[in-house]
């Protein structure tokens, strides 16, 4: 599969202070990547760089094959970008807004007002086109920011952050429509500072921390490198009272609890695989002191 | 799968400027307390003016007459400082990025505010002098002056349109932007606006006669009220000019560092 993005040695600081280290990375036309980190970890900043706001200090980014650099342009033909605040007009209904932009991507009147009506459709907005934005949820306002980005059906999407401070419901709303843009072989690159998020979503995950990417797998692969399952004992009350790390199998699960002196038969067992947050804070902490990745 | 690798049909030539021209005007309309207070504000002040102190400062009746030009200047100075509110806001929405991440001139969301300043401060201009009107402003003027006085009052609204837009860019969020308004609504009292710059101490004088305001109330007072200085015209003319071309030059400057700041 060709490379819908790639990304060599990407260099960026402000006032002196680095943001983005070196960043290398390929996503795949037609996969979902996320890029998970904690806040001021230069994700916004890699986002503005590939969608041609902020120009890098060194390095290259290729978007659907065009520079970021050279040809601005080619790649702004091929993008759609929903950032962190809901980029609309709040004055404005949400059929106006999409209407609006549906005409500045070059779509006839009646393109604009057909396609208007079937994104918001699509994202489940209907009921309130005619309202202005100003009245929208928090939820509703991505999903309209959201809508804008697909009017031209862009074959390569940026969402960054596209679930911040948004309520459980809103957020589940949003992940199915990201799932089945996946699912259209849409390319997207989103970030996002929930574990979960990139868990639900992504084919690929890669963590960025300091302004270098410090994992990057699938979700499993990364989980797989934390290290092995855990048995965990807990009496009666839930109290913890041994860890034993396993390798999966039945025997080895056997073996830990014959290790285990009986008298604690009334405790329960369970099994737990290596979280993705053991994976983060791993990674983040190593980081965080000093010590290379 | 949905790639296409071709680039995307140009617009047509203007078709981003008639379509941004088109949202700020219906913005605009969307907000009516704005457009109220830049027709309510300088028409209480003109009333102020002319009512309560008129009478001391010119006895004879007719101080309407020599207040109303920097009351029209006033209203436009007043109503265009809004622009630098609405595009401030469009920076902090983020809507401004998005219209730089689109195949488009993004610029011309600039040029969308800009006209649509035009058309509200003319409209409030108009309202002011139908009111200056009303409580006993009897301009001379017959059509030409007219004509000519409405070209020089548009071209002032503007440049400090452009200069408004300019500073929405560079100020920080829609508060901080609100604040320069009151700025140009100060301007005025330092000019011939309301008082004969004789009156005023020697060194204000100095102020009050080389800032750009004097020569265009002086050329707008001239063409309703009977003959202007010689020359002043000019001086208004290439005031507003050089007010445009550095409000345009900074606007592109800022227009250009400040993408991406989400």
């Amino acid at each position: 599969m060709a490379a819908a993005i790639s990304i060599a040695g990407l260099r960026k600081s402000f006032r002196g202070q680095r943001v983005l280290d070196g960043i290398d990375l390929e996503v795949e036309a037609g996969t979902v990547l996320a890029l998970l980190g904690p806040n001021g970890a230069g994700k916004t900043t890699l986002i503005n760089i590939l969608s041609t706001l902020v120009r890098a200090d060194s390095g290259s980014a290729r978007v659907g094959g065009a520079d970021v650099a050279t040809h601005p342009n080619r790649v702004r033909s091929m993008i759609g970008l929903t950032g962190q605040s809901a980029a609309v007009d709040q004055m404005l209904t949400g059929d106006e807004n999409l209407r609006m932009m549906g005409r500045l991507f070059g779509l006839s009147r009646r393109a604009a007002a057909e396609r208007s009506r079937e994104l918001l459709s699509r994202l489940e907005l209907s009921d309130s086109a005619h309202k202005r934005v100003k009245a929208y949820s928090g939820g509703m306002r991505r999903r309209l920011d959201l809508a804008i980005s697909l009017i031209a059906t862009p074959p390569i999407l940026f969402l960054d952050e596209p679930t911040t401070g948004l309520d459980l419901r809103s957020r589940l709303e949003l992940w199915q429509i990201i799932r089945s843009l996946g699912e259209d072989g849409v390319t997207v690159l989103l970030t996002t500072q929930y574990l979960e998020e990139a868990d639900q979503l992504a084919d690929r995950i890669a963590m960025l921390s300091g302004g270098v990417i410090v994992a990057i797998g699938t979700p499993a692969d990364l989980k797989d490198q934390t290290g092995s399952e855990v048995v965990e004992l807990r009496d009666s009350s839930g109290q913890l009272l041994r860890e034993i790390q396993t390798d999966g199998t039945i025997r080895g699960l056997k073996l830990a609890i014959n290790d285990f002196e009986a008298g604690a038969l009334e405790g329960t067992v369970t099994l737990r695989r290596p979280s993705l947050e053991d994976v983060f804070l791993n990674l983040t902490s190593d980081q965080t002191m000093g010590v290379p990745a | 799968m949905t790639t296409t690798t071709e680039a995307r049909p140009k617009l047509g030539f203007g078709a981003e400027e008639a379509t941004f021209i088109g949202r700020s005007i219906r913005l605009s309309l969307r907000n009516p307390e704005t457009l109220l207070m830049a027709v309510l504000l300088p028409v209480m002040i003109m009333l102020l003016f002319t009512f309560v102190f008129g009478g001391s400062i010119d006895p004879s009746g007719g101080y309407v007459d020599y207040v109303v030009p920097g009351i029209i200047l006033l209203c436009a100075g007043f109503g265009a400082s809004s622009t630098a509110v609405d595009v401030a806001t469009d920076m902090e929405t983020g809507i401004i990025d998005r219209f730089r991440t689109m195949q488009i001139r993004s610029w011309a969301v600039l040029t969308g505010h800009v006209v649509a300043s035009l058309a509200r401060n003319l409209l409030a201009t108009g309202i002011v002098i139908g009111v200056a009107i009303a409580v006993g402003f009897r301009p001379t003027a017959g059509p030409i002056e007219w004509l000519g006085a409405i070209a020089v009052v548009a071209l002032y609204i503007l440049a400090i349109t452009y200069l408004f837009a300019a500073i929405g860019l560079a100020s920080g969020s829609p508060s901080a932007a609100n604040g320069y308004g009151f700025i140009l609504l100060f301007l005025p009292y330092l000019s011939s606006a309301f008082v004969r710059i004789e009156t005023l101490p020697e060194w204000l004088r100095g102020v009050a006669e080389h800032q750009p305001l004097t020569p265009v109330i002086e050329t707008i007072r001239g063409l309703l009220m009977g003959p202007a200085p010689e020359g002043v015209a000019l001086v208004a003319v290439g005031w507003c000019l050089l007010i445009l071309f550095l409000a345009v030059v900074w606007g592109a400057v800022m227009f250009r560092r400040k993408g991406g700041r989400r």
